[in-house]
């Protein structure tokens, strides 16, 4: 005590100086530590995003491109039924045509051909059945098919097949792949920009699965959603905005819109079953039926947003068109509503866009079925984008997981356009007033 | 079925019977195990949505510039943007394969050692795990938390923070206990909202999580969720009266009385929260 009364202040105000340039350093560092904490939290969220889509395009652009293979086969009149033109097994000629190509011969039960068999896809087989029976005359000619191989072939020329992997683990055996090399080595086999993925429907063979009639179901619904969310959220969010009276019933429909936006999506797609199927019998799997649960579902989003817009036009412009003598409906259709649009626009596109990528409530009303042909209309059976997603990602056999991610690429590629879509609307016409 | 049967029996298992004097035409709807998955599951997406998200807000509220803001705030826009199929299928094919070979070869390490019941155990867990659906689930709400709390950040009056940094506060202490103490309602309010989302969640669960009714606590194990057994309750082709459509109906009741009460005490927070201050 005596020591530290007696000392000189220069020693106490040292001791203090050091103590707080300690703390300083302290505080400083925490501020550092912090602030990293930050950047690390940012940088593991759009880490997440680079893998989620690196991944994601890593695995789907191999299918984009595709191996077809180039057959020259004699249509035998011995196996050819004239009469019954349907009934020959054009996928053995097709396979025996290559084997003799290759020098192989068939043993007496047929195991090679059926080895080679499982290397071509049978949309060969069609391709010939297809020309033999537009024109009767082919059969006794050679005839040249090009198509698909078999995924697992297609697999293999697109190295994802390892060859030095035990025999056993393979889908394809040594002999397969040395066939598969000869045939490369020939030229039979060209490579090219897959559009058979485009412009086919679902199919049980990888091989020839394409999204177009997803493509068109997931068009289909959205029209039907967008025909219905769009004017009765607008026209519901312009009378709750303009034209109704703020009291207490107003007050509960509010707050019922906003708890309605946070319900989730597959309670939408039990009340669909329940409603609109089982009660209103609409078909299921339908595009109507999937655009009207889907309809409901976006409602909110588009009254909130389109709310949010109207709120955004200065009562002036009200006030500018009641004093001049226009009513109340003029005002707000001549006026507010026109200035508001690009706000509304830009709401219901980007609801639009969470409704195409939307999935949980469509698995309900039936959506899950196979279906491989494009949809003609509104009633017919069909499948979406996101649906045949998740229903190649159930498939077992390899090959439909490239074709999952591909989709999977065309579906964001959609959605990118709509966002972009929605961000040019807003650039190119929003006002600050 | 009473309903309290419904709600608090312990075992799940619907089955299908062939005959309607066949036991198992019983089947049991005790819907405990589905709402412990689902519980177990929602605690591991926050667990990993509630730090990033909450970081990355006051990062991007407080410290980082106007360009950094620019660049980030829609990149992790297109992380909300992409449909929950597309992180079902990520999940499912790289992160479950992923991380069963890590835990599998953790477990090979470790038998014959002094942890051997933990080697066996890890040698066996399936692709299909709890932490697996919760990861993912929590890599979607990140951008949903980050964004919700840094509107709420902002929202806080800069005078707060200018008295703070005036008192020769640094800028990380201004946060910690000027800011958040302010935010905290809303931000509760925000990470609530998160929480419906997980509850409700579909197809995160129906691809990456697996169907066995199980009440754990264990990450590594397969659990099932309210959502993907009203999925496989009726994906199938059923009776409209069925007990298993009836028992999907009843979930998703359920379901929307949980999602509801937790989005009406969320929403009411927020919007507390902010008239506060305007």
């Amino acid at each position: 005590m005596t020591d530290a009364v007696l000392s000189p202040p220069a020693a106490g105000q040292a001791d203090r100086n050091a103590a707080i340039a300690a703390r300083l350093k302290r505080r400083r560092a925490q501020e550092r530590r912090f602030r990293w904490y930050g950047r690390a939290a940012i940088l593991v969220a759009l880490s997440f995003l680079a893998i989620l889509l690196g991944r994601i395009g890593l695995q789907g652009y191999s299918t984009f491109v595709d191996y077809r293979i180039t057959v020259p086969v004699y249509v035998d009149p011995a196996r050819v039924d004239r009469a019954d033109i349907t009934g020959a097994n054009y996928d053995q000629l097709i396979a025996e045509a290559v084997l003799a190509r290759l020098g192989e011969r068939d043993d007496e039960f047929g195991r090679t051909s059926g080895k080679l068999r499982e290397l071509l896809s049978n949309d060969l087989g069609f391709q010939v059945l297809d020309i033999v029976r537009a024109d009767p005359a082919k059969i006794g000619q050679t005839v040249s098919v090009t198509g698909p191989v078999g995924a697992d072939a297609g697999l293999y020329f697109k190295g994802q097949i390892d060859r030095a992997a035990p025999e056993s683990d393979r889908k394809l055996d040594d002999q397969q792949l040395a066939w598969l090399d000869r045939l490369k080595a020939d030229g039979l086999i060209s490579s090219g920009f897959n559009t058979s993925f485009f412009t086919k429907s679902d199919s049980t063979e990888p091989e020839q699965a394409g999204v177009l009639g997803a493509v068109v179901g997931s068009f289909l619904m959205l029209i039907v959603t967008a025909g219905l969310a769009v004017p009765i959220g607008m026209l519901a969010a312009v009378y709750l905005e303009e034209f109704a009276p703020k009291n207490r019933w107003t007050d509960l429909i509010e707050v019922n819109i906003n708890n309605l936006a946070a319900v989730p999506s597959i309670v939408y797609g039990l009340l669909g079953l329940a409603v609109f199927i089982n009660w209103l019998a609409v078909p299921r799997s339908s595009p109507l039926v999937g655009g009207l649960v889907l309809a409901l579902m976006s409602l909110p989003t588009v009254i909130i947003a389109t709310r949010a817009a109207l709120k955004a036009v200065p009562p002036s412009i009200r006030e500018a068109a009641l004093a001049v003598g226009a009513s109340r409906t003029q005002t707000v259709f001549h006026h507010v509503l026109p200035l508001a649009m690009p706000g509304v626009m830009t709401g219901a596109i980007l609801s639009l866009a969470h409704a195409l990528g939307e999935t949980a409530p469509l698995l309900m009303i039936g959506m899950v079925s196979f279906v491989p042909g494009v949809p003609g209309g509104f009633t017919e059976s069909a499948t979406v984008l996101p649906v045949q997603i998740f229903i190649w990602e159930n498939a077992s056999e390899r090959a439909f997981h490239e074709r999952t991610a591909a989709a999977i690429l065309v579906l964001l590629v959609f959605m990118i356009l709509m966002n972009l879509a929605a961000i040019l609307l807003r650039r190119r016409f929003e006002r600050r007033w | 079925m009473s309903p309290l049967d419904f709600l608090f029996g312990t075992t799940w298992d619907p089955q299908i019977a062939i005959r309607a004097d066949q036991v198992a035409a019983k089947g049991a709807f005790g819907a405990v195990p589905l709402f412990a998955g689902t519980f177990l599951i929602m605690l591991i997406a926050m667990s990993v949505a509630a730090p990033v998200g909450l970081f990355s807000a006051i990062y991007l509220s407080e410290y980082a510039s106007g360009w950094t803001r620019a660049v980030v705030k829609p990149l992790l826009e297109v992380l909300a943007g992409v449909p929950t199929v597309v992180y079902g299928f990520f999940a499912a094919l790289t992160v479950g394969p992923l991380f069963r070979g890590f835990f599998n070869a953790v477990g090979a390490e470790l038998v014959g050692g002094p942890l051997d019941g933990l080697g066996l155990y890890l040698m066996q867990v399936q692709n299909q795990m709890a932490l697996v659906a919760g990861a993912v689930m929590g890599i979607m709400l990140i951008p949903f938390v980050s964004s919700l709390s840094d509107d709420i950040l902002n929202a806080v009056p800069q005078s707060l923070r200018d008295g703070s940094l005036a008192m020769g506060a640094t800028r990380s202490e201004t946060v910690k206990k000027v800011v958040l103490p302010a935010a905290l309602p809303g931000i509760m309010g925000a990470l609530l909202l998160a929480v419906s989302r997980a509850v409700g969640e579909t197809m995160i669960v129906t691809m990456a999580a697996g169907l066995q009714a199980k009440t754990t606590l264990n990450p590594l194990d397969t659990v099932t969720t309210v959502t993907v057994q009203i999925v496989t309750l009726l994906t199938g082709d059923q009776e409209f009266d069925s007990p298993k459509t009836l028992s999907a109906f009843g979930l998703g009741l359920a379901l929307f009385a949980i999602t509801l009460a937790l989005n009406v005490v969320a929403l009411r927070i927020v919007q507390k929260y902010r008239e506060q201050y305007d």
